[in-house]
């Protein structure tokens, strides 16, 4: 469960986030969607403290972040799991040891990581090519790479930044599957934030619509919600982008 | 093997030998101080997780000075603080401090460098990982830019060798200071020609063990 309470964010002058308060359930996949610029990835950003607030509270998994420091922050994010846009492998460490690394990190023992590494590099279906590199793999399994690395510590929350973006239709959706599964199996609540509509509406049950670094509107998609957001929310949001955003 | 090698082989071998202490000191100090140091002045930086506008223009400040100094006047500039350090400022082990100051100071920046060319999204990845600095340095940054930091060493290794060439003027030694007191002041070209040969010969090794590792380590 992650609450955000009047949290805004500043870059110099520029307002990020302007006093936005939302809360997510446990065990829901939410969506937050926006043109660019909108503050939707500054605020996927502030529910693992990646951005501090200015002002405001976070709390996720009944831990005020906002108010947790040094060790126990790190301690709480390693419960909160994050994959990217650009997946954020490293390129230097085969896939098994990209997996690996957040076990190193909470000091797992080694004979327990390698069947956690495996188990989760077969949720994915990538337990064959766990001695490749990164760079020899395509966009969609460098994706699912980072999901097995992000499961691997059995996260209560996997937070989406724009995890789709770079991948093409048919990718997009086995991803996407790959999520759902992570819900439905885990229980693991889910965040993604996307520019795409087709997204967030093949996954989340709700979403929040952010423009200019505030809530718009916050819907359920269910399939009148769809139709509400057909109108109001994708009509705005290519409003807002001038009907080009030139994203895919 | 030339009359010339054999007749000064004793006297060679030992400027071979100082030269050797003279480097290696050297790349001691690069990789035990100038290696933490580049990491520090990386992660001062603005935006970076131990931002300090205050010690990153300090530290950078530091390290831009030092390397402006021409060599030779770094070196009799700082002959009080050898004197004061090594009790003499003659000698191979007096030379050493000039040497291991500017090796510091040379590395330090190819460090600070590779890793700027570290995708921001790593550091991302780490963070929201939880790992402490000492994890992020050790499990994230220097894995990423492994490759960067054996070639920058293989760089400045180089540079230490033409640096330590000059070491003569404070009795230092070394091969560079064979061929000039030998080769040119004893109008024995023949034998500067040879030693300028070896150092070639030692450039060209440590380049290639350079790039060689470099490219095994790069998995990107």
């Amino acid at each position: 469960m992650i609450k955000i309470q009047n949290v805004s964010k500043r870059f110099g002058d520029y307002e990020a986030i302007k006093s936005v308060s939302l809360s997510v359930n446990h065990g829901e996949i939410y969506g937050v969607i926006g043109a660019s610029g909108a503050g939707k990835s500054t605020l996927l950003r502030l529910m693992n403290l990646l951005e501090s607030p200015d002002h405001g509270e976070v709390i996720v998994n009944d831990d005020s972040l906002t108010r947790l420091k040094g060790r126990r922050i790190r301690e709480a994010r390693q419960s909160i799991a994050m994959i990217f846009q650009q997946y954020n492998l490293l390129g230097n460490k085969t896939v098994y040891d990209n997996v690996g690394v957040p076990l190193e990190l909470s000091k797992v023992p080694r004979q327990e990581r390698e069947d956690r590494v495996m188990e989760s590099l077969q949720f994915v279906g990538l337990d064959h090519f766990k001695d490749q590199y990164p760079a020899q793999l395509s966009g969609g399994q460098k994706q699912r790479v980072a999901i097995a690395r992000a499961l691997v510590n059995q996260p209560k929350v996997l937070l989406c930044d724009e995890p789709t973006s770079s991948l093409d239709p048919n990718t997009t959706a086995e991803i996407l599957t790959v999520l759902k599964r992570i819900n439905e199996n885990f229980g693991v609540t889910i965040v993604i934030v996307s520019h795409e509509m087709e997204v967030i509406k093949s996954i989340c049950e709700r979403v929040t619509v952010m423009a200019n670094g505030e809530v718009y509107e916050t819907v359920e998609i269910e399939p009148a919600g769809i139709q509400k957001i057909d109108r109001s929310a994708q009509g705005f949001v290519e409003r807002l982008t001038h009907g080009g955003d030139h994203h895919a | 093997m030339p009359e010339v090698l054999v007749e000064y082989q004793p006297e060679i071998w030992q400027s071979i030998g100082e030269t050797f202490i003279m480097v290696g000191f050297s790349i001691l100090a690069a990789v035990l101080v100038g290696l933490p140091l580049g990491t520090f002045l990386y992660l001062c930086r603005k935006d970076q997780i131990l931002e300090n506008q205050a010690v990153f223009s300090t530290l950078n400040l530091l390290v831009n000075v030092i390397r402006s100094f021409p060599f030779l006047l770094l070196v009799v500039f700082m002959i009080p603080f050898t004197r004061l350090i090594v009790g003499t400022a003659f000698g191979t082990a007096a030379a050493t401090v000039p040497l291991t100051v500017i090796a510091i100071a040379h590395y330090s920046r190819l460090v600070e460098q590779s890793l700027l060319d570290i995708p921001k999204g790593v550091m991302e990845a780490a963070i929201s990982m939880g790992a402490s600095v000492k994890e992020i340095i050790f499990k994230f940054l220097y894995v990423e830019a492994r490759s960067g930091l054996v070639l920058g060493l293989t760089t400045s290794t180089i540079s230490f060798i033409s640096y330590s060439t000059i070491m003569g003027v404070v009795g230092g030694g070394g091969i560079g200071d064979f061929a000039i007191r030998y080769g040119y002041q004893q109008f024995r070209t023949d034998l500067m020609f040879y030693m300028i040969f070896i150092m070639v010969i030692l450039v060209q090794l440590i380049q290639f063990t350079g790039i060689t590792a470099a490219r095994k380590l790069d998995k990107r």
